[in-house]
């Protein structure tokens, strides 16, 4: 019984340590990712001729920074708005995904809470949250929150930027800013391999492999969103399916 | 402070196909218990999904056969050799930056 107790006031302490600001603070690394493809995806912005205030907008309410990429250039392009928001909804059914796989996570939460953590979900919170539950970590709303709000904020102040400086900095290539999104996907998956028990560490190579091959393959038939997202349905089934 | 009509409705547009797929599962899972194949088969979507967007940025899409990125593979290297070494998100995206402007620069 009094061991039970114990138990008990140590998870509450744990979970206790879980803070908002904790989150925050865990957020810190990714940021520079945020700041550099936030103000790469705001000058793109106002070469597609949009006014920092829509610029402002377009972070706010969609934020996503590959989604914005395309629908700049797509509205350079005079796509047809149809065509501009069907693009847009199949490169982030991603983001289906990784709710599917954190949700589980957050079930004890109310619904507007769930809600909240899931509108503010992005590829670096996703891969830092994932970091902690591969880890047999606890997650909870108020870390989930520090880390989401501190991404959404610097992400909208980055694009802001970004369109600001956009007249007079020309080429955002140059500086190399379009692979910081690149390079931290690299570091999440790297950090993610780090992680794991020496023993799955060949189960999930194989798995990589078959994902490279996958998007590569798939990339010849669908466009470069849709590969990326049927490689990984495909390539986490072949995962569940082969685990030992 | 101009918001051009059609620009604002794409924006609005876009803005609900985003967060429609980010909440779903948010909303639904909490009532429902998932069947074990499921959480398996989600356990393996973060690898299969970052390897994807990585692989993502490496290839270029032809009107035949896709093609492979060599500039872009040329900064990766460097980049995944920093991740390994640091085990540092902050450090490998300064390194990738580094490394993209040095070889934009010289080629």
């Amino acid at each position: 019984m009094g061991s039970d107790i114990k138990s008990d006031v140590e998870y509450i302490h744990t979970n206790e340590a879980l803070t908002f600001m904790q989150g925050v603070k865990d957020c810190i690394p990714t940021l520079l990712g945020y700041i550099g493809i936030g103000i790469a995806a705001g000058v793109i912005g106002t070469s597609a001729h949009l006014s920092i205030f829509e610029i402002g907008l377009l972070s706010a309410l969609v934020y996503a920074g590959a989604s914005q990429f395309i629908i700049c250039a797509m509205l350079v392009a005079m796509s047809p708005p149809s065509a501009i928001i069907a693009t847009t909804f199949i490169v982030n059914l991603r983001h289906f995904l990784m709710s599917a796989a954190l949700a589980p996570h957050f079930t004890s939460y109310s619904l507007l809470r769930n809600v909240g953590i899931g509108a503010l979900l992005t590829d670096e919170s996703f891969g830092v949250a994932s970091l902690r539950t591969s880890k047999g970590l606890p997650i909870n709303d108020r870390w989930m929150n520090g880390l989401n709000v501190t991404a959404y904020i610097t992400w909208i102040m980055a694009c802001m930027a970004g369109g600001w400086i956009g007249s007079w900095i020309g080429n955002s290539e140059a500086l190399g800013l379009d692979f910081a999104l690149t390079a931290m996907f690299l570091a999440l998956l790297v950090l993610q391999l780090a992680a794991l028990p020496s023993s799955k560490l060949r189960h999930y190579l194989f798995l990589i492999a078959c994902t490279i091959i996958a998007v590569y393959i798939l990339s010849s038939f669908f466009s470069i969103y849709m590969a990326v997202l049927l490689a990984t349905i495909i390539c986490a089934a072949i995962g569940a399916v082969t685990e030992k | 402070m101009k918001v051009d009509l059609t620009v604002f409705l794409i924006i609005v547009g876009c803005a609900l196909v985003t967060i429609i797929p980010r909440i779903l599962p948010f909303a639904i899972i909490r009532r429902l218990q998932l069947p074990k194949p499921f959480t398996k088969w989600l356990s393996y979507i973060p690898v299969c999904l970052l390897t994807a967007l990585v692989v993502q940025g490496a290839i270029r899409q032809t009107d035949s056969i896709p093609a492979i990125n060599g500039l872009h593979l040329l900064i990766m290297l460097p980049t995944l050799f920093i991740a390994m070494k640091t085990k540092s998100l902050l450090i490998t995206v300064i390194t990738g930056v580094l490394c993209a402007a040095l070889v934009r620069l010289i080629f």
